[in-house]
């Protein structure tokens, strides 16, 4: 099975548009102004050496715990693009915010609240698959309904990927466990605001 | 124009006004100092990195112009992390210059290679590898720009040996003018004016306030906004507490000034702030020794805070109203606002505020026993002695313990930037090297280093840098053979159990080792000798002089607020219990 491009575009939007509708609960506490533990902060900071040493350094010197991060440069090759996810009962976020932005090397930040943004996590996860024929159809019809497909295969197991939202992966990776998972790999959310309408 | 590497960065220090460097060449950095011969920079040489990161500090404070160090790659560097660490916590412009080992050897462990970058990222504003002799110009400026600006800070510029050693190919670049239009800091845009809403409603809110106090940081002296602020407390007729940061920055003799607040700050003004109903902060950071227990700070007070650091607005205490900005300018805009609000006129009636004021001065003020005839020196004697035996603008620096709060305590500060101390991070060894800074920077002011024993035990050896350089501080060095405020504390919370905190009166033999390094050196025993051996000190003008004063071993600093106790619960002088 090779990846469809135009097939993964159309699911992305078909996701995107759920993502407004769907919450999960974290979202659902930020639409109805509840205390939320994890926000998302989307920093754009200068493409140089030791930028990321310095974000790290700051978590860890103000003791700010971080649930999540991903870097990857941005379409401007001056600049990267650091998301994460910060815990806030360690810190209020105003103050991860403010300090992030003392260091000289952040141009931007940017907090996406959970109910105006799109999230996506990509997923790498090998799964036992010497089972059952009845088994194997459940995890192939596990892989249909979670949109995720099928990289490498061996006579034993299966290389999957999936891109979704965080607490999508969390559920495609609790309904693996059954069948055995042997290695899996997380990237960090990213995320970018919604269009507005 | 084409030059190396070397001969760029001490043309780029040029360019920025650089008229002292204070630091100690090795093996990395020798290419920077070989141009540095021909320059009319002034290059003092320190016997200790440490000696120089303090000299650069105390030349800043003393003279608002930012200090630069120059060290070498590895223990050089290191050596300089304290003084770039106090730097950060008391933001302090600094600009260090490091040696690096060659930018091929970084990473291979070379002979005298640190990760300096890695090290100071945590204790600086910021911090730059140069990587290309062309962009040194470029990186100069901007150090300066980062270190001055906005909150200042130390700014750390590591230069790798092959762009700066005329013998690399490496070191060529073509000259060119640093200027502003050239700095690469798209993430850096300080802030400087106030929310012009914010401060009229902070007008408002002080307006109606019964029970409000001027709670000033070192943040006013760092905008030099010491006349704006007493424009504002005259304007206003409210009462102003000065932080250890901020001595200087109101005049002690003004009527409105309760002193400072804090741990081991003067009754009234911990009082007052405790009592109050509206803290104006300004360029103050609710540090932990201002504030005492958190929860029982100023239980009914709303807070206006004024800062150029928007993470210091809310990082301790939820203001009420909160104003970024330099203290500068928002002052100036705060009493521009008052004014359209009708001035003093239209601010609330205070007199009963004033009554119970007056009424805390008078009941607890600062006390202590003289000695009796045989005992040793009390170090509060001591030090009115030697406030009211020198120039009204002396500048004073002091290590950290004891000696330095009752500096604080009984020195009367009139003018901004005569007090010079290590307050964020509390570096003992502090005071001397600090003194020699500041007097390189105000050669005409008399300059006096408060120390302890401990302290000065720490940097003495700068006094050589002194007496050779010519840099003639005086030095009154408080011997009560502890480390005093240890011991304080293990008297108060310990049980009297005195660990690991006897030096001694004896040894060294302060005289002797001052005579050594090259300086007048002078002993006070008995009250009747402090003031002649002061007298004769500010006399001696060709060289450095140390004045040791004999001091009572068991006295104490009062008042205390206990560490964990909330201000309410300030212990004053046994003698006023």
């Amino acid at each position: 099975m090779t990846e469809p491009t135009n097939a993964e575009d159309a699911a992305e939007s078909e996701t995107a548009v759920s993502d407004a509708t769907e919450r999960t609960p974290d979202e659902a506490a930020a639409a109805a102004g509840e205390f939320v533990q994890f926000r998302t902060v989307v920093t754009t900071v200068e493409n140089k050496p030791g930028v990321l040493a310095r974000v790290a350094g700051l978590f860890s010197r103000r003791g700010f715990n971080i649930e999540s991060l991903a870097v990857a440069p941005t379409a401007d090759e001056r600049f990267s693009r650091i998301t994460f996810t910060v815990d806030v009962a360690s810190a209020p976020l105003e103050q991860v915010v403010k300090q992030l932005d003392k260091l000289i090397n952040v141009v931007e930040i940017r907090e996406l609240s959970p109910v105006e943004s799109v999230e996506r996590e990509l997923m790498l996860v090998t799964v036992k698959s010497a089972v059952s024929n009845d088994r194997r159809h459940e995890l192939l019809d596990l892989i249909d309904d979670f949109r995720a497909y099928v990289l490498d295969q061996s006579q034993t197991r299966m290389l999957l990927s999936l891109s979704a939202r965080p607490a999508r992966l969390d559920e495609f990776e609790q309904r693996l466990r059954t069948f055995g998972i042997v290695e899996l790999q997380r990237t960090g959310r990213v995320a970018l605001p919604m269009l507005s309408q | 124009m084409d030059i190396n590497g070397g001969q760029a960065l001490v043309k780029a220090l040029e360019c920025e006004g650089v008229e002292v460097v204070f630091g100690l060449p090795g093996g990395a950095i020798l290419p920077v100092y070989d141009p540095i011969i021909e320059s009319p920079i002034r290059h003092i040489l320190v016997r200790h990195e440490q000696g120089a990161g303090h000299m650069a500090e105390g030349y800043a404070h003393a003279t608002g112009r930012p200090g630069v160090m120059m060290i070498t790659s590895g223990p050089g560097a290191t050596n300089g992390v304290t003084p770039l660490c106090d730097a950060y916590m008391d933001s302090v412009p600094l600009v260090c210059i490091t040696g690096q080992v060659p930018y091929p050897a970084i990473g291979t462990d070379a002979f005298q290679e640190c990760d300096t970058t890695g090290i100071t990222m945590s204790v600086t504003k910021h911090n730059f590898l140069v990587t290309e002799a062309q962009d040194i110009p470029r990186v100069i400026h901007e150090a300066f720009h980062i270190a001055t600006t906005g909150r200042p800070g130390p700014v750390l510029v590591d230069v790798p040996k092959d762009i700066v050693d005329p013998n690399s190919p490496r070191s060529a670049m073509t000259w060119y003018e640093p200027s502003d239009d050239i700095m690469e800091l798209p993430g850096y845009n300080p802030v400087t004016a106030g929310d012009p809403e914010l401060v009229h409603a902070a007008a408002r809110l002080i307006c109606s306030a019964e029970r409000p106090v001027i709670y000033v940081g070192g943040g006013i002296l760092k905008a030099r906004a010491a006349h704006e602020l007493r424009a504002l407390a005259e304007l206003i007729d409210v009462p102003v507490v000065t932080t250890l940061m901020a001595r200087g920055a109101f005049p002690d003799s003004h009527e409105l000034c309760l002193g400072m607040p804090g741990m081991h700050g003067n009754y009234t003004a911990v009082t007052a702030m405790q009592h109050s109903d509206l803290l104006i902060a300004l360029g103050a950071r609710f540090d932990d020794r201002v504030t005492g227990r958190l929860d029982g700070f100023a239980p009914d007070a709303k807070v206006i805070h004024v800062d150029i650091d928007a993470a210091e607005l809310g990082k301790v205490r939820r203001p009420d109203v909160a104003i970024r900005g330099d203290c500068r300018l928002v002052i100036a805009a705060l009493s521009e606002a008052l004014g359209d609000c009708g001035g003093r006129a239209a601010q609330a009636d205070r007199r009963a505020w004033r009554s119970q004021i007056s009424g805390w001065q008078e009941r607890y003020p600062l006390v202590y026993e003289q000695s009796q005839p045989g005992e040793r020196l009390k170090p509060q004697y001591v030090l009115e002695v030697l406030r009211d035996s020198t120039p009204d603008d002396t500048i004073v620096t002091s290590g950290v313990g004891q000696h330095q709060m009752w500096a604080s305590q009984y020195w009367r500060f009139d003018h901004p930037y005569t007090w010079i101390n290590s307050g964020g991070l509390g570096t003992m060894g502090f005071s001397v090297p600090a003194a020699i800074g500041a007097k390189v920077g105000m050669p005409d002011r008399t300059v006096w280093a408060v120390d302890g024993d401990g302290c000065f035990q720490m940097t003495a050896q700068e006094l050589v840098t002194a007496a050779t350089g010519r840099i003639p501080v005086k030095v009154a060095l408080f011997n009560n053979a502890y480390l005093g405020m240890v011991r304080q504390w293990q008297e108060m919370f310990y049980d009297e159990r005195y660990s690991e905190v006897y030096l001694s009166y004896e040894v060294p033999d302060y005289v002797k080792w001052a005579e050594a390094m090259g300086c007048a050196a002078l002993r006070a025993e008995a009250p009747e000798e402090v003031a002649p051996a002061i007298n004769e000190a500010n006399e001696i003008n060709d060289r450095p002089v140390v004045v040791e004063f004999r001091c009572e071993r068991a006295e104490n600093v009062y008042p205390m607020v206990p560490a964990g106790l909330s201000n309410s619960d300030i212990l004053v002088d046994p003698s006023l219990r």
